[in-house]
């Protein structure tokens, strides 16, 4: 059944695939990871916060990009953000901005939405009584988050963020709509250049399915190894 | 250059001459949530059997469906769409392969295939949770009274796992409505393809973006209502915890 196919397209072209596409994946993912978990800390905390105000906005900010779907995000930020630019910098022309500067704001502002749950979960599910304790020390709001809230909200929601992180690593293939040269971008380039769609998706399929699967196994493995008995 | 408002652009007559951009964007939402709906139901029936699945004492029922979720949650949507949309024509014999690509609204059926299995794999996951948060007595009980395995199910745990994941399931309908934009890749004329198709002819981003950001809200405002009344609706006294005020 395969035998019309040719699959020395992907000899002929896997440096570009991987060296190209998917070292550019990796990095968006890498990247918009840090920065998402960062944010989403940040938001989870203006959240939680007894500041009535900081926390409406922080919630409503946090609804809004989750009611939206990412492409429709995707376009707007890369419309959105060359005029951001300009009112920051005070330019009188829209900023020029790199398409790889877009999407990764992009995915930090839409990812941080959904590592900010995460986190809003992990901070709740620290008692009460040791941020009390923290108090007592005489330890102030950030000291006490600091050292003693957030360390134990990450390593209890370690799995759950990096969960999250392969759901990135997978969305991160819709910036294929900008014609980005992600892992797919550049196999579909390659696949529209050489005519070989079915090769093509076929071998990123299972390529996104071998990496995905490997992860979310070790992540398994985490999740029962950093597990305290309690 | 400044940025030029026009917020009476959707007043306007559209290309295609079929009225104004208001009803291009109306025309979108309706494929968005006839696509969204229908591979949901598509979708609940997969994802009951394949949760049920999951749950028998069948060990190779079990590992079928432990393969059948890893093989679709581990390949991205996008991806997947291609796969269904360019891929399977060509691997069918030759007759199909040429009636798939003939066949009118190829995107729609497309999307909806693609949808239904994506989210069938997200709803086996939630039952598969919904059936194991049950008392094992429960099973047992249904056993002792003579029950068949099937009838076990149909009467005894399904309707409990059910009501249990309404909330969960809540969530997945609302990103399988987000999940239908992705279709726009394979020329589905869904709410966002034509909100970027409105924003190329007239240059207006952000009042289109504005406008489809809009709908999305709505819809997901008029889904939760929708479905916390089902959930009252539902609710059998005693059986589940009264829902709690807010939260998600």
């Amino acid at each position: 059944m395969f035998n019309q196919f040719d699959f020395d397209v992907i000899e002929r072209s896997w440096h570009y695939l991987f060296f190209t596409g998917m070292a550019f994946t990796l990095q968006l993912t890498v990247l918009a990871m840090t920065g998402g978990i960062v944010l989403g800390t940040l938001l989870a905390m203006a959240r939680l916060s007894s500041f009535r105000v900081l926390s409406m906005v922080a919630g409503a900010y946090v609804n809004l990009m989750r009611g939206i779907p990412l492409i429709l995000v995707i376009f707007w930020f890369y419309f959105l953000v060359p005029y951001i630019g300009q009112w920051l910098t005070g330019a009188d022309q829209p900023v020029r901005v790199g398409a790889f500067a877009s999407c990764l704001t992009t995915f930090i502002l839409f990812e941080a939405c959904y590592y900010c749950e995460i986190m809003r979960a992990g901070i709740q599910s620290i008692s009460r009584g040791q941020v009390s304790a923290g108090y007592a020390l005489g330890l102030n709001y950030w000291q006490c988050m600091g050292n003693v809230v957030l360390p134990q909200a990450f390593r209890n929601m370690a799995p759950l963020l990096l969960t999250q992180t392969i759901v990135l690593f997978q969305d991160v293939s819709l910036v294929y709509v900008l014609s980005m040269p992600d892992f797919l971008g550049a196999a579909s380039k390659v696949a529209q250049r050489d005519g070989r769609l079915v090769e093509m998706y076929l071998f990123v399929a299972l390529v996104y399915f071998v990496m995905s699967y490997t992860l979310s196994g070790l992540v398994k493995r985490l999740e029962s190894r950093i597990a305290i008995i309690r | 250059m400044s940025y030029k408002w026009n917020w009476s652009i959707f007043w306007a007559d559209n290309p295609e001459g079929s009225g104004t951009f208001f009803t291009t964007l109306l025309s979108g939402l309706w494929w968005t949530l006839a696509t969204a709906v229908c591979a949901w139901t598509i979708a609940l029936l997969l994802g009951t059997v394949v949760g049920v699945c999951r749950t028998t004492p069948k060990p190779w029922l079990v590992r079928l469906g432990n393969a059948y979720v890893e093989l679709f949650r581990n390949i991205p949507l996008l991806v997947q769409m291609f796969l269904w949309f360019f891929v399977l024509p060509e691997l069918l014999p030759m007759s199909w392969g040429d009636a798939l690509k003939q066949m009118p609204h190829a995107p729609f059926f497309t999307a909806v295939v693609c949808l239904a299995f994506f989210t069938s794999v997200r709803i086996a996951e939630q039952l598969k949770a919904g059936i194991q948060s049950l008392p094992r007595g429960q099973t047992m009980a249904g056993k002792a009274m003579g029950l068949t395995l099937p009838a076990t199910y149909r009467y005894v745990l399904l309707p409990q796992a059910f009501r249990i994941i309404l909330p969960p399931l809540t969530s997945e309908f609302l990103n399988i409505i987000k999940n239908t934009s992705v279709a726009l890749t394979v020329g589905l004329m869904e709410l966002t393809a034509r909100t970027r198709a409105m924003q190329e002819f007239t240059f207006q981003v952000f009042e289109a973006f504005a406008a489809a950001t809009l709908i999305y809200l709505l819809v997901n405002l008029l889904v939760v209502q929708g479905m916390r009344r089902l959930e009252r609706r539902l609710a059998v006294p005693g059986l589940i915890a009264s829902r709690t005020a807010g939260g998600h």
